[in-house]
């Protein structure tokens, strides 16, 4: 199994660090991992990424073209990735602030408004484990118990009180990615 | 009583310090170098450190004084012997380490570090020989000539508006909280040198007490830079650089005087 | 115990200093590798080992520190990225010269002049054609991966001191910047004072108890002596060449066409011999792991097998010199790469190898042959 996924949005939106736990979730179940971030002054307050790549084998280029997965969390983001998901990929995106939504017809697309329900949660930064939880619902690659052990390894100690909350987020975004065809919207629009 | 038996070892009162090799000096007759190294080495003889100090010498006129100075040495590239010291002073703390450099290579090419290593307050001793030219390299202008003064590369003499004025880097440092010793001194003169030799111990005695940085400045002349003989070149540097470079403590025990 | 870590290449490659030994870290920030002294100073390794790190007041002091700390046999290091590596410059000739251990890493950004802070090759020139004055070479390892930025701070230090030669880790901001599991070795003891001096007591200067004292310098004003210091290093890195020689071959077996590339350009040709094979392209790579000394001989033998070479580096063409003089015209050699701080992708390097070998290759090389003839 290889899953190569980028997950691209605002700084400040946990990008990494959700790219961090999934990397961490693959190496709690022995497998090989690789994150590559944009980095330097255009991350801060403008769009970053990351390249995160779970595999059973050794992984070659930490830097790809194409995806299984894009994870989506701001408009200039959508408009970078959205054609570098590999037909029959996924992209995952949260509707808030996207005001041109995905047209492709040959990939899987779902929503999931994480920004919604952090607000429900009351506690916004817990939006990315929303939609982290989003994505392994549809692409089960981790299992929960192994993105929790991820948590505790990635988080400061001093943070571990939060991760109930973070597993609550994750459960969260579990239940709540919503399939969104390309056609409906179109016709909407 | 024969010549012979005055030379025996036990009627001898004074000798050179075995801490000086055998190796003809390189310096211009009547240059203060020759004198500013063996005090150096008869304040390192005469404290039994020897075997424990680590000498520095980066580019100028002594460039060599590792051919003189019979002690474990490192020659440094220009400007950077207070950070070749700062890194030996820092990963063998038991050792005396000290640099020995010129006024181009410490006030000019080499500011940065100079500035910095006082500014740690490496535990280290900085001697400085300022002559106002560069010696070496055939009398070019340091940042230590004087207004006026004629070198190489200021023919028509020094002028402040287009060529800045002389440095002086011994104050300047002395006001920097890591410096605990600061000091200039002359070598040209018998009573000049036995105030100088008393300010090297210090600055060793301090290097032992773990004191921060001791700065020596010794104003001396550069009688062939200068294109004096050596009694003028002292002379002129009575009646010139002293007055611009005052001779005496500057801090003493880590306080202004 | 070996520890099972994800971390960045440049927080490995600090842990790994601290765990290899080392005594001592002089540097100043500069992204993509600012990381390395970060981590450092977080992990206090003065009380955890010793090891005494220090940020200077710039890049030059921060090298003139390493031949300080060298000078007396400590194993010492530094890290920079290609602007702060031209300041360095001129000390690490001076390590050169005056035959010390140290290690210097180069964590490549895009130039010339402040150039960009993404990730680059071209400083491959630099790193392996001298860089600064004088006759002198670099041992130069290219890790390709965060385990490699790991294991090789401990190779480096052993070949420093095994060729009293300065070595240069020549890394990327792709590598630097990039998690990967990383397996970090048991913390190996420090040297105490009395076994460097017992070890090293020949020429370093550590104070001249019990032994003449020794003298550290680069400077020989006899010109017959300054060429046998010169001959003697032409000796050492004709050593290096028989000794310490590294690098890896992947799928070149069966291969048609070879790609050669080093560090993060290896890892993303590896994914493009990948997509080739997918479409039945028989390519193979050969990866330099040392650039100096270079893979001369297996890039010799290689070119009898295969129909082209493509030299593929984040550069507008600098390794790609080595290779064609290593394969001496047997078969065509061209060089695709990005520069500015963009990286290629996998499948630019496959349309790269497809138009400028596959379909001109063989066409081309007969052409040059010709005109050469002429």
């Amino acid at each position: 199994m290889t899953e190569e996924i980028i997950i691209a949005g605002f700084g400040g939106q946990g990008v990494l660090s959700m790219g961090k736990i999934l990397a961490y979730s693959g190496i709690m179940q022995n497998q090989e991992v690789s994150w590559m971030p944009s980095y330097g002054p255009e991350m801060r307050g403008g769009t970053a990424n990351v390249t995160v790549i779970l595999s059973d084998d050794r992984i070659s280029s930490p830097y790809l073209k194409v995806y299984d997965t894009a994870i989506i969390l701001n408009q200039q983001s959508m408009d970078k990735f959205e054609a570098s998901v590999k037909p029959g990929g996924l992209l995952i995106y949260d509707p808030n602030g996207i005001s041109s939504h995905p047209k492709r017809t040959d990939i899987n697309i779902y929503q999931i408004e994480g920004n919604r329900l952090a607000a429900e949660m009351g506690n916004k930064k817990i939006f990315n484990m929303i939609v982290l939880g989003a994505f392994l619902k549809i692409k089960p690659i981790v299992k929960l118990e192994n993105v929790i052990e991820g948590l505790k390894k990635s988080l400061p100690e001093r943070y571990h009180h939060l991760i109930p909350l973070n597993k609550e987020a994750i459960t969260k975004g579990m239940n709540n990615p919503i399939p969104f065809e390309v056609e409906k919207e179109i016709f909407h629009n | 009583m024969e010549v012979l038996d005055i030379i025996k070892p036990e009627n001898q009162v004074y000798c050179k310090t075995p801490l000086m090799t055998d190796a003809t000096l390189s310096y211009c007759p009547g240059c203060g170098h020759g004198t500013a190294h063996n005090l150096t080495m008869e304040v390192i003889d005469e404290l039994g450190i020897a075997e424990d100090t680590i000498g520095v010498a980066p580019v100028g006129c002594s460039v060599l004084a590792y051919d003189f100075m019979n002690i474990d040495m490192t020659q440094a590239a220009h400007g950077r012997a207070p950070a070749v010291a700062t890194a030996i002073a820092r990963t063998w703390p038991e050792k005396y380490v000290f640099t020995y450099q010129g006024d181009g290579d410490l006030a000019a090419i080499g500011t940065a570090e100079t500035i910095h290593a006082c500014n740690r307050g490496e535990n280290i001793v900085i001697i400085f020989i300022n002559n106002g030219i560069y010696g070496m390299t055939g009398g070019q202008m340091a940042p230590t000539t004087l207004e006026g003064m004629r070198s190489s590369t200021s023919p028509y003499g020094r002028e402040i508006k287009t060529m800045g004025s002389p440095i002086k880097m011994t104050e300047l440092i002395a006001n920097l909280p890591g410096v605990y010793y600061a000091t200039r001194q002359a070598v040209h003169t018998h009573k000049h040198v036995r105030k100088a030799k008393k300010a090297i111990k210090t600055a060793f005695e301090n290097v032992k007490n773990k004191k921060g940085l001791s700065f020596i400045e010794i104003v001396s002349n550069c009688n062939s830079g200068w294109k004096m003989t050596p009694n003028d070149a002292n002379i002129w540097m009575e009646e010139n650089m002293f007055p611009y470079f005052p001779l005496g403590d500057i801090k003493v025990n880590g306080k202004l005087k | 115990m070996s520890e099972l870590k994800l971390m960045k290449g440049n927080e490995a490659l600090a842990e790994a200093a601290i765990r290899a030994g080392a005594d001592a870290y002089f540097g100043y920030p500069i992204t993509p590798q600012s990381e390395v002294i970060e981590y450092l100073m977080s992990e206090r390794p003065e009380q955890r080992t010793g090891m005494v790190v220090l940020q200077a007041e710039s890049e030059i002091a921060a090298i003139n520190m390493v031949y300080g700390a060298a000078s007396t046999a400590k194993r010492v290091m530094t890290s920079s990225s290609s602007p702060g590596i031209s300041l360095k410059l001129e000390g690490i000739s001076y390590l050169a010269g005056a035959e010390l251990p140290a290690v210097i890493v180069n964590v490549v950004r895009g130039g010339p002049g402040l150039g960009t802070i993404q990730p680059s090759q071209a400083d491959y020139f630099q790193s392996v054609k001298g860089g600064g004055h004088g006759d002198y070479k670099l041992y130069v390892l290219a890790p390709a991966s965060v385990q490699e930025m790991a294991d090789f701070v401990e190779d480096a230090f052993e070949m420093a001191f095994k060729y009293r030669n300065p070595v240069l880790i020549l890394s990327d901001g792709l590598i630097g910047q990039m998690m990967e599991k990383v397996v970090l070795k048991d913390q190996k003891k420090r040297l105490t004072n009395e076994e460097i001096i017992e070890k090293y007591g020949s020429w370093a200067v550590t104070g001249k108890k019990g032994r003449e004292r020794n003298i550290i310098t680069s400077l020989d004003l006899q010109s017959e002596k300054m060429e046998a210091r010169v001959h003697r290093l032409m000796k050492k890195y004709e050593q290096m060449e028989k000794e310490d020689l590294r690098y890896e071959k992947i799928l070149c077996d069966d291969a048609d066409y070879l790609i050669v590339a080093y560090g993060s350009s290896a890892r993303i040709s590896q994914k493009a011999v990948e997509l080739a094979r997918e479409k039945g392209i028989k390519v193979g790579l050969l990866r330099p792991i040392t650039l100096f000394p270079y893979p001369k001989k297996p890039l010799f033998e290689l070119a009898d097998q295969v129909k082209g070479i493509l030299s593929v580096e984040l550069n507008a063409g600098q390794m790609v010199e080595d290779v064609k003089l290593a394969v001496e015209h047997k078969v065509p050699v061209e060089h695709f790469g990005r520069t500015g701080g963009i990286i290629h992708t996998p499948e630019e390097i496959l349309e790269a190898l497809e138009q400028k070998i596959i379909k001109n290759g063989s066409v081309r090389y007969h052409k040059t042959r010709e005109s050469s003839i002429l």
